[in-house]
């Protein structure tokens, strides 16, 4: 074998281990799953082998899927915007400051470090009607009885901005931390107020950490499951929760399948947007 | 005899000269041939017959009982040792199961209707020697009249515990008298708005359904109607819970004073001292679990641990720490002192007094119900 065909060969060698992990364990799935959305359930029994489009038909004309897909969509897209608004100011609070970065963002860490469903579940140790909230409203004697502040949307986006909102702040440092802070200087030298300097330099620079910390809140978001369970009323639940009925209780796997497929070209189609103005380059860059 | 057994008396008998050298290899090397042109799967599942048993569960106070009363003095005993796995729902479980390969899952404390019809649809079942549990003796024959009637050649469980699904309430809120005047309409009970709670499982839902609009549950006419009172419940509800642990955790909060709940649950709840009433209104909803033994397990090491945790002695303390009544026929076997006193337990031994849900007609609707269910759940 020549040098050149060997040189060609070893990149493929070396990627091989991981090449066949993301294909065993990702790909091979998914061509199941993508099998699985043609059958068709059976009402007892086994499920019904072939190439059927009904599970496909119902996933995109039923009222039903389209209303809770909005809904998730929506209630990403609200976790995403309060992320942002909480995330941003931390971030630039991080980056700005001196000497003590390294403790800051090992403190943004801290709450990987514990379970997301236990974090999940401490707000109905805050929130609940015997929680501290509601114990030291009474006690304060500001309400006489417990308010009513757990299970309802607003709980589970709640949830969602706790568990998200380190995703969008690493993000957002990365990106407000390449820019150069003498630019900000430049501007004030040229006459710029600091709100100016900041919304004319330092924003814009920093928009694809942004965008990037955006996407995979929205992302994470949209895909959450647990959060609508331990802080949602009977009516909340997101896509991913329909998901798991249609396989889990229904036992309708068939169905499931044409339904997380669904999830995952909207979910897909919105990465590909991103990709396609700002580049996944940037996501990268913030994860790394 | 168990393959161990087979092997040890071949083994034997080489010894003792009786076998040829070659001809105890030729045996041996055409027991592995046969073993390995098996399936993997199966060879998989064989090869755990003889050192474990694999056993899910509900988890919490069951299977606390489950793991000191019943699985290390078997170990004990025995030498097998016995998996404890829980799962949180069986509807997950039986997912879990049809994705497994056979004999990864061998025996699972199930629903002794639902479940075992279902199970069986599924190919799921085993044949079970009844001879080798000697200790089906004991056990009340009304338990077992649906399992023979689903696989009227063999069964693939044996009966281990009845209980309810009835109304628990927060005594300090709802008084006894209030309770039994309102029945299961205190469940949509407009006074409670946001204090009561419910079990977020389909079956359940329409049972309580056609209680608040007076049907038979096993023979519901007015479907429509057992909508609306979902309807009406989930509107009026703060909180489907999921799991007995979410059950007694919502109680025992005060987060919501009334709800269906499991009778062992609550009487749980009780022994821990929380003044909470248990009241299993007419045609409640009354339920038996078993323990199934899935298709492809290690049949003769399963019937052995399922002989050990129904003799009386075993099966008694397991009642007694789980608070469910136990299968056994009480004018047979003295149960003791505390499991009469249980919610749900039936002296006579016939279980007369306890509606159970039909498996065939429940099981005939599981697929439009559940789905309609997950619809009127989200407001539809």
């Amino acid at each position: 074998m020549s040098v050149e065909a060997r040189e060609r060969r070893q990149p493929w060698i070396l990627l091989s281990p991981a090449l066949g992990a993301v294909a065993l364990l990702l790909l091979l799935p998914l061509v199941f799953i993508v099998v699985y959305s043609f059958w068709l359930r059976s009402a007892v029994g086994p499920d019904t082998v072939g190439f059927h489009l009904d599970n496909w038909q119902r996933a995109l004309t039923d009222p039903f899927y389209r209303y809770i897909l909005l809904n998730t969509l929506k209630i990403a897209a609200i976790t995403t915007v309060l992320c942002a608004v909480l995330g941003y100011p931390a971030a630039y609070f991080v980056a700005r400051s001196r000497g003590n970065k390294v403790i800051l963002l090992l403190l943004l860490m801290l709450p990987f470090w514990i379970s997301y469903i236990i974090r999940t579940m401490s707000w109905i140790n805050i929130l609940g009607s015997s929680g501290a909230l509601n114990t030291a409203l009474m006690t304060l004697g500001i309400t006489s009885e417990p308010i009513r502040m757990l299970y309802n949307e607003a709980s589970v986006i709640l949830g969602l901005v706790h568990f998200l909102l380190p995703f969008m702040v690493l993000n957002v440092f990365v990106s407000l931390d390449g820019i150069d802070t003498s630019l900000e200087d430049a501007a004030n030298s040229l006459g710029a107020t600091r709100w100016q300097a900041f919304t004319q330099v330092t924003l814009p620079l920093s928009l694809p950490g942004l965008a990037a910390g955006g996407l995979l809140c929205f992302v994470l978001a949209a895909g959450s499951y647990v959060t609508p369970v331990v802080l949602g009323g009977p009516r909340d639940a997101m896509f991913a929760n329909l998901v798991y009925e249609a396989i889990i209780t229904q036992l309708n796997w068939p169905m499931g399948s044409a339904l997380s497929l669904l999830l995952l070209f909207v979910l897909g189609g919105l990465v590909a947007l991103y990709n396609r103005f700002l580049g996944l380059s940037q996501l990268t860059r913030g994860l790394g | 005899m168990d393959n161990t057994k087979r092997y040890e008396r071949l083994l034997e008998r080489y010894r003792n000269g009786d076998l040829e050298r070659r001809t105890f290899l030729g045996l041996i090397g055409a027991a592995g041939l046969a073993y390995g042109v098996q399936t993997p799967f199966a060879r998989m599942a064989m090869a755990s017959d003889v050192s474990q048993v694999r056993f899910d569960g509900w988890g919490g106070v069951v299977s606390e009982a489950f793991r000191q009363h019943a699985f290390d003095p078997y170990t004990e005993a025995t030498g097998i040792r016995v998996v404890d796995a829980t799962f949180s729902g069986a509807d997950e479980y039986l997912a879990q199961v049809r994705a497994s390969s056979p004999g990864e899952y061998n025996i699972a404390h199930l629903s002794g209707a639902f479940d075992y019809a279902r199970y069986h649809n599924f190919g799921l079942t085993s044949q079970l020697n009844l001879d080798n549990i000697p200790n089906m003796a004991h056990v009340m024959e009304r338990l077992t009249e649906v399992y023979w009637s689903i696989t009227p050649d063999a069964l693939s469980a044996v009966p281990y515990n009845y209980g309810t699904t009835g109304l628990a309430y927060n005594r300090a809120v709802i008084s006894d008298e209030e309770m039994r005047e309102k029945g299961a309409s205190i469940l949509i009970d407009p006074a409670y708005e946001g204090r009561i709670g419910g079990w977020g499982e389909w079956r359940t839902r329409i049972w309580y359904g056609a209680l608040q609009t007076g049907q038979d549950p096993n023979n519901i006419e007015d479907m429509e109607a057992v909508w609306d009172a979902i309807r009406a419940h989930r509107d009026l509800a703060l909180k489907y819970w999921s799991s007995g642990a979410e059950l007694m955790s919502l109680l025992a909060e005060e987060e919501i004073v009334v709800t269906e709940g499991w009778s062992g649950r609550i009487a749980a709840l009780q022994e821990q001292g929380h003044d909470i009433g248990y009241y299993d209104p007419p045609n409640g909803y009354g339920w038996e679990e078993c323990l199934f033994v899935i298709a492809g397990s290690p049949i003769e090491a399963c019937e052995e641990l399922l002989n050990f945790m129904l003799d009386p002695a075993t099966s008694i303390a397991v009642a007694e720490g789980q608070n469910y009544p136990p299968a056994l026929d009480p004018t047979r076997v003295d149960l003791g002192e505390k499991v009469p006193t249980l919610p749900a337990f039936d002296p006579t031994g016939t279980l007369e007094g306890l509606t159970f849900a039909v498996p065939d007609y429940w099981n005939g609707n599981e697929a439009e119900w559940s789905e309609q269910f997950s619809r009127v759940q989200r407001g539809f």
